[in-house]
């Protein structure tokens, strides 16, 4: 009974336990649900703050892309594109640099160290010819030159410049030399191989000239396409003249090995070359420029002589002339240029029969260039020389020329070229070339 | 055996004597009177003159009516560049065709480049038209450093003057005052013009015109013109049919009436294209000293702005 009674209070107060235990658990998952409604609104909070500091930071983005790269500040008030204070504007804003250009860099992450490179220049130089020249033959169609230029400031003292020749036969240093441009008393100085002062047409490259060919004093006496071109030293100085007369002087030393002209055995045997050069401005359209040269060294002659090979020895004098005209408004569309060398070449050689001699030969060429309009150039050339070895044979020549220029950078030209040779034969060819630059070639002395 | 001992000692004698100027420092300008000024066009030239006063002596190479990028490197140059205290040049590879040579050739430590005697206004202006990305020559005779005709803005000319003057208290501390004072003097009257200026130009703010080369940006951009074309097809190239037909449709359908023509360009095709489309050709100058009476900095923008406003009016 006892037992019957306990049970039926069990039964009474069970389910008011159960009752309670329902209500905390329910007040318990309202907690819950509660802090999870609070915590879902922060979050969502959160993301509306994320979400609009995103947009902020967009707009300020594209705001600075569509912005000037680097506006200046105002220097004067009336200035209609920004307006600042007085006293801002009193100070002039500072330049712009920031923004620069870049040029083709493909090494990526080397890229700054390039910036210290020097100037970097090809020009190309194809040739091609068609007709007779059965005295001096050339190649149909040849790939004449291919001139890679490195120039570059070398400190505040000095400047370096490199022309290497790549021709089909192989590589040649045209010029490689040194100049020292902060020498006191008005001195300039090189040091290292270079074309030489003597006359004009020697001291321009090819691509720099008004044919197709070099004269043929220049190949008669001069040594060939390469001319007078050796390691050595030259000073140059502008000399005391009248007003407005222009006078200079220019003495180099050379080993003494350049082409055909001078042959070294020893290292005494260097050669010299002297120039005088006398500028004058007859209008701000027209000019003159009259040099003479002189040029001694050693005789390729006696190169091969065990006896006093010193003995023999080639003396070269020139006179040059340029005329130019160039109106100064339409400096681009119409100029006229005309240009004149003679070369007295003494050489010491043994005869046939094996005694001394010395070979005196005279040779000289005048051209004329006249600019038609801004793309069209025509002109032309007459040559006459004697032979170096063998001044009693003379060659006679004369070239017309017509030139068109797309642009600054590339040229294209042709020449008609006759010649009657000392041995009865004449050459008649058509030329044709093309010249083209790639990169910054420094511009060329006048 | 004589010459060859006398070649030797030639060659030993002239070798000792390089070695010896090389060796010798660099002496300071020595110049007691006018500082001598050269200066690559004749814009610089002006504003130099207008700091410097009558402390100065100051020539340009480059005619005010000559392509500043094709200026010859005459031997007769170097006469003025071989006595010069302090060149000064427009740069951004302006002068790149003819001065280096010339700078080379003189014979003159003071004004090689980064001497104390070389200065280079470009880095005292506001420059225009940096291009962006890879520069080939594709895009012309571009160049890679910015527009370099930015002496055609007051602001900029401003900028300059001041360089200009800071560099010259440099040279002559003692003078510094002066240069100081004249710069003041230079500024305040700029000022006064520009605004002159500024207002004649303002009912024309927003005209579009054409221009032959890219020679006017930064005057374009103070006066408040817009430029929508060019005679030349891509900068240092002829003009071609094609794109001559091309600007001339342009201007028929943007309705604009004022080509704009440095002096030493050809005006064969920009009056050949203002035929077409009712345009005026105005040979715009560039430079000081395009024509006689533009004798100074404010005088080229009194010449310019009175040729423009004529066309403008004429063509309305």
């Amino acid at each position: 009974m006892k037992n019957a009674m306990v049970l039926a209070c069990a039964l009474l107060v069970l389910p008011g336990a159960l009752s309670a235990q329902d209500a905390s658990k329910e007040s318990a998952e309202a907690k819950r649900e509660d802090r999870l409604k609070t915590l879902e609104e922060q979050v969502r909070a959160l993301a509306a703050e994320v979400e609009a500091l995103r947009g902020e930071l967009k707009t300020a983005r594209e705001s600075a892309a569509n912005a000037p790269a680097t506006r200046p500040k105002l220097v004067l008030a009336s200035a209609p594109y920004a307006r600042e204070s007085a006293e801002a504007a009193a100070t002039p804003g500072p330049p712009q640099g920031s923004s620069t250009a870049q040029t083709q860099v493909f090494g990526g992450a080397t890229s700054n160290a390039k910036l210290l490179n020097p100037d970097i220049s090809v020009i190309g130089d194809f040739l091609g010819t068609a007709g007779n020249n059965s005295i001096r033959p050339v190649r149909s169609l040849e790939m004449h030159e291919s001139e890679l230029g490195l120039q570059a400031i070398i400190d505040p003292y000095a400047r370096g410049d490199f022309f290497l020749s790549f021709g089909e036969q192989g590589v040649n240093v045209e010029e490689g030399y040194l100049t020292f441009t902060s020498l006191p008393g008005g001195f300039v100085a090189k040091v290292g191989k270079m074309r030489a002062a003597f006359g004009k047409v020697n001291t321009i490259h090819n691509h720099a000239l008004e044919w197709t060919d070099r004269p043929m004093v220049t190949d008669n006496l001069l040594g060939g396409e390469d001319g007078i071109d050796d390691a050595g030293l030259s000073v140059t100085r502008i000399l005391p003249a009248p007003k407005w007369i222009f006078m200079e002087a220019t003495g180099q030393v050379f080993r003494g090995d350049s082409s055909t002209v001078f042959q070294s055995v020893t290292h005494k045997d260097v050669s010299y070359v002297g120039h005088l050069r006398a500028y004058k401005d007859l209008s701000e359209s027209t000019n003159v420029d009259i040099g003479a040269s002189y040029s001694r060294g050693h005789s390729a002659a006696g190169a091969d002589l065990i006896t006093l090979p010193s003995n023999f020895h080639t003396d070269l004098y020139g006179m040059d002339a340029t005329f130019r005209w160039k109106p100064l408004r339409r400096a681009i569309y119409h100029s006229f240029l005309a240009r004149s060398e003679l070369v007295w070449s003494q050489r010491d050689q043994l005869s046939p029969l094996s005694l001394f001699q010395t070979q005196r030969a005279f040779g000289f060429f005048t051209s004329g260039e006249y600019r038609l309009t801004r793309r069209w150039t025509m002109g032309g050339r007459f040559d006459r020389t004697g032979r170096a070895q063998q001044a009693n044979l003379t060659d006679t020549g004369f070239s017309a020329l017509l030139t068109y220029w797309p642009s600054e950078f590339s040229q294209i030209r042709g020449q008609y070229r006759f010649a009657r040779y000392a041995e009865g034969t004449d050459g008649s060819e058509l030329r044709f070339q093309f010249l083209f630059v790639l990169g910054a070639h420094g511009a060329h002395p006048f | 055996m004589k010459h060859t001992s006398n070649a030797f000692r030639f060659t030993a004698t002239t070798a000792s004597l390089a070695l010896l100027l090389a060796s010798l420092q660099v002496p300071p300008s020595q110049a007691a009177g006018k500082i001598q000024i050269v200066t690559a066009t004749s814009d610089l030239a002006a504003l130099a003159q207008e700091v410097g006063g009558d402390r100065v002596e100051v020539e340009s190479i480059a005619r005010g009516y000559q392509d500043p990028h094709f200026v010859e490197a005459k031997p007769s140059f170097l006469l003025k560049l071989r006595k010069a205290d302090l060149l000064i040049v427009v740069g951004l590879e302006l002068e790149i065709g003819w001065l280096p040579p010339l700078i080379n050739q003189s014979g003159n430590p003071r004004i090689q480049v980064a001497a104390p005697g070389y200065f280079d206004a470009s880095r005292f202006a506001e420059i225009l038209e940096i291009p962006k990305g890879v520069v080939t020559r594709a895009e012309g005779d571009v160049h890679p450093l910015g527009n370099p005709h930015y002496w055609l803005d007051p602001a900029n000319g401003q900028r300059i003057a001041k360089g200009i003057a800071d560099r010259l208290s440099e040279m002559r501390p003692a003078d510094a005052s002066y240069f100081e004072q004249r710069y003041q003097a230079f500024t305040k009257r700029l000022q006064e013009e520009d605004q002159k200026w500024v207002a004649e130009m303002k009912p024309y703010a927003g005209r579009k015109v054409v221009t032959y080369h890219r020679s006017w940006p930064n005057f374009a951009k103070h006066f408040d013109l817009d430029v929508v074309g060019y005679v030349e097809p891509r900068p240092g190239i002829p003009p071609s049919p094609s794109h001559t037909l091309e600007l001339i449709q342009l201007m028929k359908r943007e309705n604009i009436k004022v080509i704009m023509v440095e002096p030493y360009f050809d005006l064969k095709t920009p009056k050949a294209i203002a035929r077409d489309t009712g345009a005026q050709v105005v040979v715009m100058m560039p430079s000081v000293g395009g024509e006689k009476e533009i004798t100074d900095y404010f005088k080229l923008f009194d010449y310019d702005i009175a040729l423009l406003k004529k066309a403008f009016d004429a063509t309305h």
